[in-house]
């Protein structure tokens, strides 16, 4: 399908799938069974100007938006979805602050991003809060010069590696999610320090850790916005942020795609290729229908998004929704048609299949998203009647 | 520290095709790339400038298409390209490559080093780099796998030899060969691609290098290809019978026989 990408964006494409063909697909396997942070994949993308995609012209970057974000998470994502996100959520623990940061703020911590030399991340979650953001129990309370945080975020990706955390914490815990505020974190701050790392299902070589604040201060210039802004700079972000997560699922079901292609070309059943069966070109043209349906959606989303529009909330879920919805099937026939290689490990399918299952949860479980795409829905017919 | 990397155009694969009646290569429907061993040349240079400063100078002489991996030398670190083309450099052999290059070095004039890669993949004679030294009167270090020291005009390297390593001082301006081993060559960086897109890459002629048209390309070449032929494969194979122990024996003695143990 035809696209319409700008020179720039294609150059963008292939150069993020040449570092994914020729860096992450080598190591790949070890990486998801070792379970370890991609360091030296991060610095190829780094010195390929890769972090500098999303970042303001202003501040070192390249000035591109949303959709030049999802065309990188996408190829990445179509070698693998692990190193895809420890990528991906640079763009998230950043976001916040590119477009609601000050002048100074921006100065300081955006050209170290753009470069690649700092890694971000973005924390909201908590035990008590997953997709009831508003339950979160940290807390930021103020004092002389800046606030002293104290709490735990829970499933902090990137937690431990990134040295830029922006954290959602309440300045004012009476008002409840309205007095949430958005905090800039650096790593090695006084009383902020790292728990347990997760053992994930997928997407292994991201890391996955908590984040304990005990008394820990902060200067006042690390308020992102005003206080009390948290929430809303929240789902905001998210709304932006969420067609990269149908990119991920956009990229991981092409990259299984191509391997079941490739599988059922060369084995023999039957006395010829599983590719010349028609029940196995049923689920192969299908799956190829899917994908292609998603990126569309993907693409017009972040399109969307860049275009500057006020509300995109009901268009990056569909995206979001449609598209990880897609990669889980697609995984999941991909391990089907391909048989008892599909389920090895040897094999990259189930991998595929277990880094899909996680595009369906983060950024906003699909139910919940389905149900933010009904409000819209009802909104727009109430204001009609 | 000023270095000039040369380049060449290969085929990107080891599966050309002869045509039998010209005995040249088909290019056609081939992708044309760097030639692989010249990329650690380029990485090497650009290292060497990150290091020391200075400026890296890309040159190859080709074909109009060669300008393409001149370009891409830019994307991957070089500050400026020359492409050497003119008809006339047409069907040169090394020699009048190594002295249509030399030409070109003199051109530039101020330079501190010239790296190339230990040999091209699809000439593979691995003669242009040390043709080079001698032409330029320079030092020439081969198959260099390691740069030590770069100091007061010296530079120490490493250079791989049959049983091992060899170290090396040279006095500065030298030509290296280098083997693969001497880095892990980096992809290009978005910024390198967009510079690299507005270059202007100055094209060297006969005239412009001031040099004898009878030096250079065919005319220029001791050398010339008489026949390129496929070698026939032979395979003779021989399976011993019995049990296992006297096939071992009927195995030693062969080998014996043959002078091989």
């Amino acid at each position: 399908m035809e696209y319409f990408l700008t020179e720039e964006q294609k150059t963008i494409k292939s150069l993020a799938r040449r570092i994914a063909e020729e860096r992450i697909l080598p190591v790949r396997a070890e990486l998801d069974e070792k379970e370890e942070f991609p360091w030296a994949i991060i610095k190829d993308l780094a010195d390929a100007d890769i972090f500098r995609v999303f970042v303001p012209e202003e501040y070192e970057g390249l000035g591109g938006g949303c959709l030049e974000l999802c065309l990188v998470v996408e190829e990445l994502s179509r070698i693998c979805g692990a190193v895809a996100t420890c990528y991906a959520v640079n763009a998230l623990g950043c976001f916040t602050l590119i477009d609601y940061g000050t002048e100074e703020q921006k100065r300081k911590y955006l050209p170290d991003i753009a470069s690649g030399k700092k890694l971000t991340a973005f924390a909201v979650t908590e035990p008590t809060a997953g997709s009831d953001v508003s339950a979160i129990k940290t807390t930021a309370e103020k004092v002389e010069g800046g606030y002293v945080l104290n709490g735990t975020k829970q499933f902090i990706t990137n937690g431990g590696e990134a040295e830029i955390y922006t954290v959602i914490a309440l300045t004012d815990k009476a008002r409840g999610a309205r007095g949430a505020s958005a905090i800039l974190v650096e790593k090695d701050t006084p009383g902020f320090s790292f728990g347990k790392k997760e053992k994930k299902m997928g997407i292994r070589a991201s890391v996955t850790r908590e984040l304990i604040f005990r008394n820990c201060f902060v200067p006042e210039e690390n308020l992102i916005a005003k206080p009390g802004m948290g929430f809303l700079l929240t789902m905001k972000l998210f709304d932006h942020s969420r067609p990269g997560i149908g990119s991920q699922a956009v990229g991981i079901a092409q990259g299984a795609l191509e391997v079941a292609v490739d599988y059922t070309r060369q084995r023999i059943q039957f006395g010829q290729p599983l590719i010349s069966l028609p029940v196995v070109q049923d689920i192969l043209g299908e799956m190829g229908t899917q994908i292609e349906a998603a990126r569309a959606l993907v693409y017009a989303a972040a399109r969307m998004v860049d275009s500057g529009a006020k509300n995109v909330t009901e268009e990056s879920a569909m995206a979001k929704v449609f598209a990880s919805d897609m990669a889980m099937k697609v995984t999941t026939d991909a391990v089907q048609i391909c048989g008892g290689i599909g389920y090895m490990r040897d094999f990259p399918l189930e991998k595929m299949m277990r880094d899909a299952k996680i595009t369906q949860i983060y950024e906003g479980s699909n139910q919940v998203l389905r149900n933010a795409i009904a409000i819209e829905l009802r909104k727009r017919r109430a204001r009609t009647e | 520290m000023n270095v000039v990397v040369c380049l060449k155009q290969v085929p990107g694969t080891t599966k050309v095709k002869i045509n039998p009646e010209t005995n040249t290569l088909i290019r056609q429907g081939i992708e044309n790339i760097i030639n692989p061993f010249d990329t650690y040349a380029l990485e090497e240079g650009v290292r060497l400038k990150e290091r020391f400063g200075g400026r890296v100078t890309a040159i190859s002489m080709g074909p109009p298409q060669a300008e393409a991996v001149l370009r891409e030398a830019i994307s991957l670190g070089a500050d400026e390209a020359i492409l050497l083309s003119d008809k006339t450099f047409a069907g040169a052999d090394t020699w009048a490559t190594a002295y249509t290059l030399a030409s070109a070095v003199n051109k530039l004039g101020q330079y501190d080093l010239i790296i190339c890669g230990r040999q091209t993949l699809d000439g593979d004679t691995g003669q242009v780099g040390p043709e080079l030294a001698e032409m330029l009167n320079v030092p020439l270090v081969a198959y260099v796998s390691r740069v030590e020291e770069v100091a007061d005009g010296q530079m120490r390297v490493q250079r791989l030899v049959e049983d091992g390593h060899e170290v090396i001082g040279t006095p500065l301006p030298a030509v290296l060969s280098v083997v693969k081993e001497i880095n892990v060559p980096r992809l290009p960086s978005l910024r390198g691609i967009a510079k690299s897109k507005s270059a202007v890459i100055p094209v060297w002629t006969v005239q412009n290098l001031g040099v004898d048209q009878s030096m250079v390309g065919l005319a220029g070449s001791f050398t010339k290809v008489i026949k390129i032929f496929f070698p026939q494969r032979i395979c003779q194979g021989e399976i011993f019978q019995g049990e296992l122990e006297n096939q071992v024996e009927c195995l030693v003695g062969k080998l014996r026989d043959a002078g091989l143990v």
